[in-house]
């Protein structure tokens, strides 16, 4: 299977190394991965925030970018949604990109639904010997419709125990430019989700995006509170020999 | 009094907009500086969570004993947009039943048409006082200020709205107007406005209610004329509904002679068998309950039993340019639930009065600024102020997909914005665009930032940004830009071999 990954403009940016445990878990699996470096930015940022007319080119790259690939893996389940959801309506009244945008969409998939259901895997050899508990983000949870698969991939990680986080599914703030044009009321919820992270006792709290861990780990830090903010797949990119 | 109450005073009538208009909830900031205030109130926060958490869950439970209820919900969702796409038909046809049943049909273009015909109506029936059904569409054109210019004075009978009315306040929720008040509060402004209040009144809830009912017993006994809107109205009998819980509904639209019904044009439905479906969703997705207390139906008039005259006073107010737009006509299926609210963590912590109308919450944000058009700031902020976390799309009975008409009038804002000569978003989000369009000038953009990682200091995190992403930093620090992006870390150690059209040349410009 010809695997590209998506990397996601703020992933490539400003977490490189959730790319690279993408990249380890996969190639640990047997599979090859490839990074086509056409890509840039999905474009939800500006699509969400009303700039449609700047994020048409952003489909069309990333159209052009993975046209060849049969299955285009995420480590941001809001990036993938907004391919999958939300190009056809960035590529509407251009037929040749709205056939392009038909044909890749249903191939863009976040990391835990393409390990656990298209590869059919929730064992991926992973040791992570700390206590850690799950937020399921509103995008995955909601517009992909993940379900329980970062919770499957989770159980089946050596050593590590899972805290159930209370409120698990209210959203933790962050919605992209809310953040900063509604910063008081984001911080509101921000400071809601971290009181019932701590309340968990975990040393970790993980994610299946860095838009949203970005926002709580930034609270977290902030507030010295000692509970780390990781990316799904740097748990599962970690094994018993240190890798 | 809380501080949010204490800021606002009574909506003044008016406020004619482009399209429809609501009265004017004077000196209100756009939704951000709002919510900053409601925030600052902890004793509002403490009603408010405490309210919508309570309801949220039992929602939850009443909605899981129904295993058709997604069925339910399409099958809403398809009677209102069948109905919509007809809705001069539906609208006609209505009328010619409510005429036949001995009832009277009034058209009104906007809040001012309707409340002058009210008034009229109200005048006429020689009632200097008229008692009120809670209403929306009342809410929404601002009839009590408007009755109050007219010389009548308007009660509202239901139990929250009258802690609102007399509290000189604004309703915050749809189904729970006085959301934001705790039951001390209530005793306060019962003891303050209610001149026949029992002396040593306390603030348990079953005494405060009968010293409201003793107070409202003498109003509809007295009343010559009620006024209620409607749920829903049946076009195939020319018959009204309206759905309550405390019975002064039932007394509003049996008791004084005459009755006036204040409808949104898109209230109305072909057929009864429609309204099985609309009864099983509305009291489960609003009060959590099976079924209401009280359904009250009626068609026209019957002698010798209930009002003798009967109106029906059919509101647009914005309502046909909103059913003009693809896109947003889906909020004209709402049914007034309040479910979105509920589930709302961004209403939790701002309140309803931040969304500057009626209607707050979720569904406020998508229909405000359509009904009212966006000139005005804060119209034009209601659809940022959200997250778009979906969960009122999920809850909500007629399958409003919310988030995706906040995004589509997100884009309205925008060109607006366009329109003007200096815009310093529009700036950004074209700049950011251009860079963000092409791999070479991402790439750029990353070494640029790299470069800025002195800003970080040792711990590696950003503690202050200027504005305005000084929002951000003010409590969440800000990562550091990494050495070496993925891209450049997978060219020098893949030696950059990858395959796709385009390959690292300019993504489109």
């Amino acid at each position: 299977m010809r695997i590209g990954l998506f990397i996601t403009c703020l992933t490539d940016s400003l977490f490189p190394d959730t790319g690279k445990a993408v990249v380890t878990v996969l190639e640990r699996l047997g599979h090859q991965v490839d990074f086509p470096a056409g890509q840039s930015c999905c474009g939800q940022m500006h699509f969400n925030t009303g700039y449609r007319r700047e994020a048409v080119p952003m489909a069309r790259g990333f159209a052009g970018a993975f046209a060849d690939y049969e299955a285009i893996v995420s480590p941001s389940a809001s990036c993938a949604a907004m391919v999958r959801e939300y190009h056809q309506v960035l590529a509407a009244g251009d037929p040749g990109l709205e056939r392009e945008v038909a044909a890749i969409a249903p191939r863009v998939h976040d990391l835990s639904v393409f390990l656990t259901g298209v590869l059919k895997i929730t064992d991926v050899g992973a040791y992570f010997p700390h206590r850690v508990t799950y937020h399921p983000t509103c995008h995955s949870l909601r517009m992909l419709r993940v379900g329980d698969a970062p919770l499957r991939l989770l159980r089946a990680v050596r050593g590590l125990d899972l805290a159930a986080l209370p409120g698990a599914e209210t959203c933790c703030g962050f919605g992209g430019t809310f953040s900063v044009k509604n910063s008081d009321v984001s911080a509101a919820m921000c400071a809601d989700k971290v009181a019932a992270i701590r309340q968990t006792g975990a040393e970790v709290v993980c994610a299946a995006d860095n838009s949203c861990l970005m926002h709580i780990g930034g609270a977290l830090t902030r507030q010295r509170t000692g509970v780390a903010a990781m990316h799904l797949a740097e748990i599962l990119a970690r094994t018993e020999d240190g890798s | 009094m809380t501080a949010a109450g204490a800021r606002r005073g009574r909506p003044a009538a008016g406020g004619q907009g482009p399209h429809g208009s609501m009265p004017t909830y004077l000196g209100m900031p756009a939704f951000p500086e709002a919510a900053r205030a409601a925030l600052a109130d902890s004793q509002l926060r403490r009603n408010l969570a405490h309210a919508t958490h309570t309801i949220r869950e039992k929602r939850a439970r009443a909605v899981a004993e129904l295993d058709d209820w997604e069925r339910l919900r399409q099958a809403a969702k398809a009677i209102k947009d069948h109905t919509l796409a007809h809705l001069g038909t539906y609208l006609l046809r209505l009328e010619e039943n409510v005429t036949r049943a001995g009832g009277h049909v009034h058209w009104a273009r906007d809040a001012a048409e309707a409340n002058a015909v009210v008034a009229r109506l109200a005048r006429g029936a020689g009632a200097d006082t008229v008692v009120k059904v809670k209403s929306m569409a009342t809410q929404e054109t601002g009839l009590n200020e408007a009755l109050a210019a007219a010389g009548v004075t308007a009660i509202e009978t239901d139990l929250a709205e009258l802690i609102v009315q007399l509290g000189h306040d604004l309703p915050s929720h749809i189904l729970v107007p006085a959301i934001h008040r705790n039951r001390a509060e209530i005793r306060e402004i019962f003891r303050r406005e209610m001149p026949d209040a029992p002396a040593g009144l306390t603030d348990d809830p079953p005494r405060l209610t009968a010293a409201a009912r003793t107070h409202l017993r003498q109003a509809f006994l007295s009343a010559k004329a009620g006024i209620s809107g409607a749920n829903f109205a049946i076009a195939d009998t020319g018959s009204l509904v309206v759905v309550e819980s405390e019975g002064n509904g039932r007394m509003c639209v049996t008791l004084p002679e005459t009755l006036i019904s204040v409808v949104g044009v898109e209230k109305v439905l072909p057929s009864w068998r429609d309204l099985e479906v609309f009864l099983a969703l509305l009291p489960r997705s609003s009060t959590a309950e099976r079924m209401n207390p009280y359904t009250s139906v009626w068609t026209g008039v019957t002698p010798g039993d209930g009002p003798r005259e009967f109106h029906l006073v059919l509101v647009d107010n914005g309502r046909t340019d909103t059913l003009a737009d693809p896109v947003g006509r889906q909020a004209l299926r709402c049914i007034r639930c309040s479910a979105c609210l509920n589930v709302c963590p961004v209403y939790e912590r701002a309140g309803g009065h931040a969304y500057g109308s009626p209607y707050p919450g979720p569904i406020g944000a998508i229909l405000s600024p359509q009904l009212r058009g966006i000139a005005d700031p804060v119209d034009a902020s209601l659809p940022f102020a959200s997250s778009l976390c979906g969960a009122c799309y999920e809850v909500c009975p007629v399958a409003i997909n919310i988030p995706e008409v906040l995004v589509h009038l997100r884009a309205r804002v925008a060109d607006g914005k366009r329109k003007k000569i200096i815009s310093s978003e529009r700036a950004v989000f074209q700049a950011s665009g251009w860079v963000l369009r092409s791999p070479w000038r991402l790439r750029a953009a990353q070494r640029a930032g790299a470069a800025g990682r002195r800003l970080a200091g040792r711990s590696g995190r950003i503690r202050r940004l200027p504005p305005p992403l000084s929002g951000w930093t003010d409590t969440r620090d800000a990562p550091a830009p990494p050495p070496e992006s993925f891209r450049a870390w997978w060219a020098r150690t893949r030696g950059g071999a990858s395959r796709g059209r385009g390959n690292g040349q300019d993504g489109g410009s």
